[in-house]
């Protein structure tokens, strides 16, 4: 050891010029941008430190963006992980063949990746006014679609359209906790004469509760950072938060470059909760996977 | 127990018309192009034009780019805190995970802001400049997944016994990465290729801010003007990610099989 003394100093430098270029890129194009952001969102354009632009994020406009950015977050993460935890449960528990398992983790990968652009135009070509479901119900049915109020370009288009990449997502998460629970823990809770109801109620959810409310974060922030998607089925003709959030950067919008910072901070905050809660949960989970 | 059964294919079968469906409408719409008759005119009206193998072949080599880059930049990164910082793991390991937390578009906004024309370091003036931006942001999209796969893969190997090996054999630094590490980790980096280049390819949001001729952009933008030529594109688009898949799970499975054999 003591020969090594002197060196370690010189030890110390090589291991932190090893790690150099992984911290210059992080500090240059992850850490320091999103400081500049948030920072700036306490500032006004003198310079000042202010909380004015926080306030102004709830201004009609912008706090209605945020309004149908949170509910079709929401409606799209709630429904992906009722419906995405029902196949995974299927596919898990059900006892199908073990080709439907193999088939739907194999499309699930495929279309938790198919998203922005190419996804707005095949919900366009399906639910659109000319999409191949819209003329169906209408010629064959005799129900015409858009007559009843509906619309791709709205809240419950936009859900649906999210849909398709939220369900698949909760699938390929969820899957290998369902698949985590022992089967001797069902034969214990019944050979100690637990109701089914029982076993799910006092063993299943609790153990799958992290994984599954994690997951619906995840799903929620994933829905809420979503912009291709949105610009392209929509045009700009929707007021959600990443659409808002687009357009001032193009061209300054809300004329207060500051403001435009609070708007991407707000993003952050609420992204970045849902992320965080979601990693912590996800770690307890982890425990029973073991 | 048939209740059972029959509750998971009922939800296999309302799960499977909901994912098919779109995509039968897309192959349909794409196909009618020709008055009358379904045809494959769309696809060729697409192919044709000469701004899809522009764009497309712009961000094929923006996304090789950045696979090559972000390599060089994280196996390295991975090796050295495995092997003489392991203190510092939490720290990098949270570090990986930011770009989950800050969503894309913020993030290029951060760098239109600090690296502008009238920035200390102005790499929006030149194409150049632009295209570095546009790479290292495809790097940030892609550090969670390109880190955590070549994580996976170094956990297999013993880092410390293979350098040492390698020291006692008289390899120098370059030789120890390139020949010894590189090679073991090589199913992780190749994961995490594949993730990048389905995230980069298809990427809308950082090129159109940056004003960049790449195919998200392209795909919007015929998305606005033509009618039969976007569904084509979505079902070209799910071709390709159906092929990136592919290769991912063949990519895991070589890995698990090599985890397997030690």
């Amino acid at each position: 050891m003591a020969a090594t003394q002197p060196l370690l100093n010189r030890r110390l430098i090589t291991d932190w010029l090893g790690i150099a270029p992984f911290a210059l890129f992080a500090i240059m194009f992850l850490i320091a941008p999103t400081v500049y952001l948030v920072s700036g969102a306490f500032l006004d354009p003198n310079g000042n430190l202010t909380l004015r632009n926080l306030v102004d994020l709830f201004q009609p406009n912008i706090l209605a963006a945020y309004i149908i950015s949170i509910k079709i977050s929401a409606a799209s993460a709630i429904g992906g992980a009722i419906i995405g935890f029902a196949l995974a449960a299927a596919i898990s528990l059900g006892s199908l063949p073990a080709w439907v398992r193999s088939a739907v983790l194999t499309f699930c990968g495929v279309a938790s990746n198919f998203a922005g652009v190419p996804l707005a135009f095949a919900f366009l070509a399906t639910l659109g006014r000319l999409g191949l479901v819209t003329i169906i119900l209408r010629d064959v049915f005799g129900f015409n679609l858009y007559a009843t109020g509906f619309n791709l370009l709205s809240f419950l288009g936009l859900t649906l359209t999210y849909m398709y990449f939220q369900i698949p997502l909760m699938v390929l998460i969820v899957t290998p906790a369902l698949d985590g629970l022992k089967r001797e823990w069902s034969e214990a809770a019944s050979v100690l004469g637990a109701t089914p109801w029982q076993y799910w109620r006092m063993v299943v959810i609790p153990i799958l509760w992290p994984s599954v409310f994690g997951t619906l974060l995840l799903l929620f922030a994933n829905a809420f950072g979503a912009v291709a998607t949105a610009v392209a089925l929509t045009g700009s003709s929707l007021n959600i938060v990443p659409i808002v959030l687009f357009a001032q950067i193009r061209g300054d919008v809300l004329h207060n470059p500051n403001l435009g910072y609070a708007v991407a901070f707000g993003m952050v905050v609420i992204t970045g909760i849902s992320n965080f809660i979601y990693i912590w949960l996800r770690m307890r989970a982890e425990r029973w996977q073991k | 127990m048939i209740g059972k059964r029959f509750w998971s294919w009922l939800a296999v079968f309302v799960a499977a018309v909901y994912f098919i469906v779109p995509l039968l409408a897309t192959m349909e719409f794409s196909m009618r192009m020709r008055r009358g008759t379904y045809s494959f005119d769309a696809y060729r009206s697409v192919f044709a034009d000469q701004r899809f193998a522009e764009t497309f072949s712009y961000s094929v080599v923006m996304a090789l780019i950045t696979i090559a880059i972000g390599a060089l930049l994280i196996v390295p990164t991975a090796y050295w805190v495995r092997l003489r910082m392991p203190y510092l793991r939490p720290v990098v390991e949270f570090v990986t995970l930011l770009p989950l937390v800050v969503p894309a578009i913020v993030i290029i906004f951060g760098y239109l802001r600090l690296y502008n024309s009238s920035s200390w370091l102005p790499l929006t003036n030149t194409d150049m400049g632009a295209n570095a931006l546009l790479v290292f942001g495809f790097m940030t999209m892609s550090l969670p997944y390109m880190y955590r796969a070549v994580d996976t893969a170094m956990r297999t190997i013993d880092v410390a016994v293979l350098t040492e090996a390698a020291e006692s054999l008289g390899a120098r630094w370059p030789t120890i990465l390139f020949r010894c590490i590189f090679p073991n980790v090589l199913t992780g980096v190749l994961s995490g290729a594949f993730i990048t280049f389905a995230i980069a390819v298809g990427e809308y949001t950082m090129p159109s801010l940056l004003n960049r001729p790449a195919f998200g952009p392209y795909l919007a933008l015929i998305g606005a003007n033509k009618a039969y030529e976007p569904p084509a594109l979505a079902m070209i688009a799910f071709a390709m990610t159906w092929v990136s898949i592919i290769l991912i799970n063949i990519t895991t499975r070589l890995q698990k099989g090599a985890a397997g054999a030690r």
